[in-house]
């Protein structure tokens, strides 16, 4: 190595020429930050503008009224995609953890291959192709569109990304905290119930209200089982089912048995209709969307951070 | 070693298997209640596996299984006939990495004795004292009981671990390199804290560190792989004979930094 090394090379031009690369590189991710920002909020304010003109707390608690006259509300949608919603929680989320904790603990197993592989398929099919097999199974032999269907559909649509996503968060969860709960002779069950979920919970939750957030916008599926409703409204069904005393199941059966209203139906369907109300309607319904995920995300992060105060410290 | 010498544990002839990979090679060797017997030996030479399949933790690798016999008090742990949990209630373990639940101090204390059916408030909130103290941590956390265990440094982590291991009163304690993950002032806590721990258990524990197998043990077996790579006992004696006249050649080679 000769004793001179730097005296043939000009280390000024050298050290220019990095901070110009360097600079040329951070304009690059600024361009590339810039445009990958400017469509969510330019969505965001563009829906925000068009559908404040005309909320108001009616189009919350009212039912949509005759078609080209003005007023009335959504709520037969906002309470169809809660009720669907809800459904397709309660369905999907354990389903979907015991599939995450089955392929934890044998992925190469012929059974947890062809899991994998089939949650993988899932999660490529078509909404709208759920929509059709959830017309086929849930519709026709019984002969009825129901809230139930089209939470079922949901389930469905959300069954892959919690699956895939949980199983993940359950993966990261280091093997000493497993361990350190059997090696107290914890059985297995109370281990992943009490040890393993919590540690992963934050990242299970993160993936479900991805789900939660795919679900409540599908609208595909629920042409084909839901259906519609101008006049599903579930506080109706209660007040009436009280004052009749009917049964909880009664009144349940009424809820979910219905054909039923959702907000991305909704938006669909006004959309595309010759009155200027419905259209301008259709922004709000569209900006109600927005903030229902906002709102449900915003929620979900909250208990967390409560809980990861609790547990993490 | 004035004291009477109880046997706790015999391994007896013990091979472990990973599917065809032979780790251990008929390892026979006492464990004495009430002392500390320290497993040293160059790394992969099956020390954690021997460790761990002195309370059954190997049976959760997938393919193991074992030739030879482990008696806890007489009795073989892999019988049959023997509850592979009441086996790990009476021998407890701690592990390298502090590995304190997501919960809070004072329920990762009592998860143990909650799993055997202890409910009663007053009687957990005893337990969970005395082992906290016993893990010399009450005082740091008498007053934080019901933050997260996670929220403690690593040392007051691993005593955590240790106070959550004996919260079911084991009779054993095992110790995989409890100390590694940790700084120096907290292994040296650590190492006190066995000390007064070998007064109610017996110790078994795996370090990589030579002194620090000097200092807490009384006795001391050196592992070594043989041709086929599997672990071997190379020699089993007081801790202060080994370390100052080692009958073995390799034994000699090991602590004298010749290799390893």
């Amino acid at each position: 190595m000769p004793q001179d090394l730097f005296a043939q090379i000009d280390l000024p031009r050298v050290y220019r020429r990095r901070r110009f690369l360097n600079d040329v590189a951070l304009s690059l991710t600024g361009v590339a930050v810039a445009l990958a920002v400017i469509p969510l909020v330019w969505i965001v304010v563009y829906v925000f503008l068009k559908g404040m003109q005309n909320i108001n707390l009616d189009f919350f608690i009212h039912l949509p009224q005759a078609m080209g006259t003005t007023g009335g509300g959504v709520t037969n949608a906002i309470q169809g995609s809660i009720v669907m919603v809800l459904v397709a929680v309660v369905v999907a989320i354990p389903i979907a953890l015991l599939v995450a904790f089955y392929l934890l603990f044998h992925p190469q197993t012929l059974l947890g291959q062809i899991l994998r592989f089939s949650t993988d398929l899932l999660a490529g099919v078509p909404s709208i192709v759920i929509g059709l097999f959830g017309y086929a199974i849930l519709v026709v032999p019984f002969k009825h569109f129901s809230a139930l269907a089209g939470g079922l559909v949901l389930a469905m649509i959300m069954l892959p990304i919690v699956i895939r996503s949980a199983e993940e968060m359950l993966k990261l969860v280091p093997k000493e905290l497993r361990e350190g709960a059997l090696a107290l002779g914890a059985p297995e069950w109370k281990t992943s119930l009490s040890v393993v979920l919590v540690a992963a919970l934050e990242g299970i939750v993160t993936g479900v209200m991805l789900a939660i957030a795919r679900a409540t916008g599908e609208t595909a599926p629920l042409l084909f089982t839901a259906l519609g409703n101008e006049h599903y409204n579930v506080v109706a069904y209660v007040r009436q089912g009280i004052s009749q005393h009917q049964s909880i199941f009664q009144i349940l059966h009424k809820i979910l048995a219905e054909p039923t209203d959702a907000l991305p139906l909704t938006l669909w369907k006004y959309a595309q209709q010759p009155y200027p109300e419905r259209v301008a309607q259709s922004w709000t319904v569209a900006l109600v969307l927005m903030f229902f995920v906002l709102a449900l995300n915003i929620g979900a992060r909250s208990w967390l951070a409560r809980k990861r105060r609790q547990t993490r410290g | 070693m004035t004291q009477s010498l109880a046997i706790k544990m015999v391994i007896r002839r013990l091979s472990v298997f990973y599917k065809s990979f032979q780790a251990l090679h008929e390892v026979d060797m006492p464990v004495y209640e009430h002392h500390v017997t320290a497993i040293i030996g160059p790394s992969g030479c099956g020390k954690s596996t021997l460790l761990r399949s002195l309370n059954r933790m190997n049976d959760l690798v997938p393919g193991s299984r074992i030739k030879g016999e482990v008696l806890l008090d007489g009795e073989d742990i892999y019988d049959p006939g023997q509850d592979v949990v009441d086996v790990r209630r009476r021998v407890g373990m701690v592990f390298q990495r502090p590995n304190p639940f997501p919960m809070s101090i004072y329920d990762n204390v009592a998860f143990g004795p909650k799993l055997y059916g202890i409910k009663k408030q007053p009687v957990l909130d005893g337990i969970v004292e005395e082992s906290l103290r016993a893990a010399a941590l009450w005082d740091d956390v008498k007053d934080k009981l019901k933050q997260s265990g996670m929220a403690l440094s690593g040392g007051q982590q691993q005593r955590l671990c240790i106070a959550r291991a004996i919260a079911i009163q084991p009779e054993v304690l095992l110790m995989d390199e409890p100390a590694s993950a940790l700084d120096p002032i907290a292994t040296l806590r650590i190492e006190e804290l066995i000390a007064e721990l070998k007064q109610r258990f017996t110790i078994v524990i795996v370090t990589h560190n030579m002194q620090q197998a000097a200092r807490v043990s009384d006795y001391t077996a050196f592992l070594m792989m043989n041709d086929q790579r599997a672990g071997e006992l190379a020699e089993f004696s007081e801790t202060a004979i080994l370390f100052t006249t080692p009958k073995d050649k390799r034994t000699e080679d090991y602590i004298t930094g010749r290799f390893g």
